[in-house]
């Protein structure tokens, strides 16, 4: 098994994001993580959806999805030729002898703390997956009290854009009759 | 959005709006039940003269009803519920629908738009619940977006690969004031099926067929929903390659024609089943190598090439590596290859493979025992079926051992004039279904053959066509068992019948029942009385006929591949392999 990023476009619509995961789930396919967002076109979401799957699986994945008629384009995003970024918010303790330990940890990965209180402080950190598991190793032995992390966005490198291009509308045959 | 002409655009209420929509769409007849959510529609469709609705008694009868009108006609079948329960009964045949591939429009009505979520009476998220049986699926809460969402609802069902597509339409947008304009235009960014086959696979597919030399045309439903029989009997006749037709495809081939070797799979022909499983080269067109024809794919058809032609690029390599996919529309692909072969020449060299499985059709032909005891053999009434019915005839099936044998023994010449559930496999889909048949081709005749089992499923439509005058036939094969599911006992459970006797000659009286349903009810239990009941049936045309075929119990479906095992191990009859002489090869 290997973990693929996929790129879905997707139309604006309610339960789009239904359709996508009962999808996954009744074809047997695992969602490692999936986020939505909106695009520079207000009409249209984009979703990254990291899957574990052989190749032969994820072809079907895709043409699966395609199928979905509010899906629009999918693209493969490889890991060189993309930026991968998942968000983490977690709340470590920090009494006053610790905080400065933390807040040197915290530095060391160019994180931010964004909440402080007496007991401790909630650092929020962007990166990629392994950045993310190697702040929290450091962080962990201070004691993690709770942390909620997004899933991973991705965006191809370069100028190239895989948003769509206008499409052409579907002519609806004439009613066969004067209405 | 643009919309179509400024005609008719005074205020309307959301019903008005919907018939309307639906007298666009080209819609005839509906198939249907009213109920409180749906109830504003009916007022309008009341006064439509273009529409004529037909009150069914069940709405699982309206879908499968939907469903025979449009694989009869080639339209897209249409069906109305109500919400909740109304709604929920749709889904088998949406279900069936979606694995058939059949152009199907679904109008339910949904609570109030402001009372969704809260579990208000008669409320279920049909949406929901169909996400994963329908090709698309709606939910209007505006009014407004009653005439796209139909004219959307009826293009999607009705291109690519066919399908069901269910229009929930809230109470309140039916109720409130909307303007109705029909679009000239629809904007599905994400939905562009490729009906047009690429250039280089239709080369590199003559290319293949060209060189082999054990090719076999594998015919799938996407021939008969493409309407590319014609196209298919060119590719034959310039070709010689011998033809296999699924179940899905009986008809899209005459069964008399000397290429066709049959249906294949786990109840095929031995020779259609040797087609496929000897063959160095499969073209399959429309078909989706489906678990029954296949069997255990890793040894199904070790030695062939496959080039792979289907509408749905999702089903080419999904079960089988495709060595020449082609996605695109049946009818345009055949037509391509024909053209193709007949530039380059259709010069391949089949003849030692097509003597073979000449052979093989002959030693191997379709067959049965007439039971020793002079009681009725289900094969030979669906053989007199076939014979005095003909050709033209509609034949619409149940599911079970009946309908194996209606899919050998009647015979069929012409596309669309074999429906049934292929790939749900819905016990009571065939009364129905050639009820929605009979009103979407009034001049053919169309027989319902069905089990004891399955007719008692559904027969509470014979109420349906007595009243609206649809005099369908139905032939019930009636070996007072669940026949199929009783085979597998006797083969695979020592014999031991757990709950698979209905004791359908002794309760219900189906002669009484089709009487207490204005229907002709006639019985039948002697071969020698079989061809004038027949008759008799095919005389009347004023009401439907029931007719109570009582057979044999202990008959069998054969060939027959075991459930998961290789083609290569084909049973002919019980505990008889055919043996190939495969040195001819």
């Amino acid at each position: 098994m290997s973990k693929h990023t996929l790129s879905v476009l997707v139309e604006n619509k309610p339960g789009v994001l239904a359709r996508i995961a009962g999808l996954f789930s009744r074809r047997g396919f695992n969602i490692d993580s999936l986020a939505v967002g909106p695009t520079e076109h207000p009409e249209i979401s984009r979703m990254t959806i990291v899957v574990n799957v052989e190749e032969s699986p994820l072809e079907q994945v895709t043409k699966q999805l395609n199928k979905l008629v509010e899906v629009i384009k999918i693209v493969e995003l490889d890991g060189s030729g993309s930026v991968n970024r998942e968000l983490l918010l977690v709340k470590v303790r920090a009494d006053a002898t610790s905080r400065g330990a933390v807040l040197d940890a915290v530095q060391l990965f160019r994180a931010k703390v964004v909440d402080v209180s007496p007991e401790a402080v909630t650092v929020q950190a962007v990166g990629n997956s392994d950045k993310l598991a190697d702040l929290l190793r450091v962080l962990e032995p201070f004691g993690i009290r709770e942390l909620v992390q997004s899933g991973m966005v991705a965006i191809g490198r370069g100028s190239r854009s895989i948003s769509e291009r206008p499409q052409r509308p579907v002519a609806v045959p004439a009613p066969p009759m004067a209405i | 959005m643009t919309e179509q002409g400024g005609q008719g655009t005074g205020a309307v209420s959301g019903a008005q709006s919907l018939v309307t929509s639906l007298e666009a769409a080209g819609v005839t007849d509906i198939f249907g039940i009213p109920g409180g959510a749906i109830l504003p529609a009916y007022d309008p469709l009341m006064d439509s003269t273009r529409i004529r609705h037909i009150l069914v008694r069940h709405e699982q009868g309206a879908g499968h009803a939907a469903q025979g009108y449009a694989a009869a006609t080639g339209r897209v079948g249409v069906c109305m519920a109500t919400s909740g329960p109304g709604a929920t009964n749709l889904v088998t045949p949406l279900a069936d629908a979606h694995m058939d591939s059949v152009p199907l429009v679904a109008v339910t009505g949904q609570v109030g738009a402001a009372m969704i979520g809260t579990d208000a009476f008669q409320e279920a998220d049909i949406r929901g619940i169909t996400m994963p049986i329908t090709k698309h699926n709606f939910l209007v809460t505006d009014p407004a977006d009653i005439p796209s969402t139909i004219a959307e609802a009826f293009h999607i069902a009705s291109t690519g690969r066919p399908g069901p597509v269910l229009v929930d339409i809230a109470k309140s947008a039916l109720q409130a004031q909307t303007t109705f304009a029909w679009p000239t235009e629809l904007h599905l960014p994400g939905y562009r099926p490729v009906t047009t086959p690429h250039a280089k696979q239709i080369k590199e597919a003559v290319r293949l067929i060209k060189d082999a030399r054990r090719p076999v045309l594998y015919v799938g439903g996407g021939v008969i929903r493409a309407g590319a029989s014609r196209e298919l009997a060119e590719l034959a006749a310039l070709t010689g390659i011998p033809v296999v037709t699924t179940l899905m495809a009986r008809g899209a081939f005459p069964d008399s024609h000397p290429q066709h070797l049959g249906m294949p799979g786990m109840h095929g022909t031995v020779a259609a089943v040797a087609g496929l499983q000897k063959s160095d080269l499969i073209i399959s067109l429309g078909a989706r190598f489906d678990d029954r024809v296949t069997g255990n794919l890793d040894s199904f058809a070790p030695q062939a090439l496959v080039i792979h032609a289907d509408i749905d690029p999702a089903e080419i390599g999904k079960n089988r590596h495709a060595d020449v996919p082609i996605v695109g529309d049946c009818k345009e692909v055949i037509a391509q290859l024909v053209a193709r072969l007949q530039t380059e020449g259709a010069d391949g060299d089949y003849e030692q493979w097509v003597a073979f499985l000449a052979g093989v059709k002959q030693s191997y032909p379709l067959g049965y025992d007439a039971p020793s005891d002079g009681s009725l053999a289900p094969q030979y009434v669906l053989e007199r079926l076939g014979a005095i019915a003909g050709p033209e005839a509609i034949y619409c099936a149940g599911v079970g051992q009946h309908q194996m044998w209606a899919a050998h023994f009647v015979g069929y010449e012409n596309p669309n004039t074999w429906i049934n559930s292929g790939g749900l496999g819905t016990m009571g889909f065939s009364v129905p279904a050639a009820m929605g048949a009979k009103v979407g081709m009034p001049d053919s005749t169309v027989w319902a053959i069905d089990g004891d089992g399955c007719f008692q499923m559904t027969n509470q439509e014979l109420a349906t066509c007595a009243i609206n005058d649809i005099p369908i036939k139905v032939a019930i094969i009636n070996n007072e068992s669940l026949g199929m599911v009783r085979q597998w006992q006797t083969l695979f459970y020592n014999e031991r019948y757990s709950n698979t006797d209905l004791h359908s000659k002794r309760i219900p009286d189906f002669v009484k029942l089709a009487e207490a349903y204005g229907c002709v009810g006639l019985a039948c239990e002697s071969p020698g009385d079989v061809d004038a009941t027949i008759e008799k049936a095919m005389a009347i045309d004023d009401r439907p006929v029931v007719v109570d075929f009582r057979v044999h119990r202990d008959a069998m479906v054969w060939p027959m591949v075991a459930a998961g095992t290789s083609n290569d191990e084909i049973k002919y009859a019980r505990d008889l392999a055919p043996e190939f002489d495969e040195d001819d090869l």
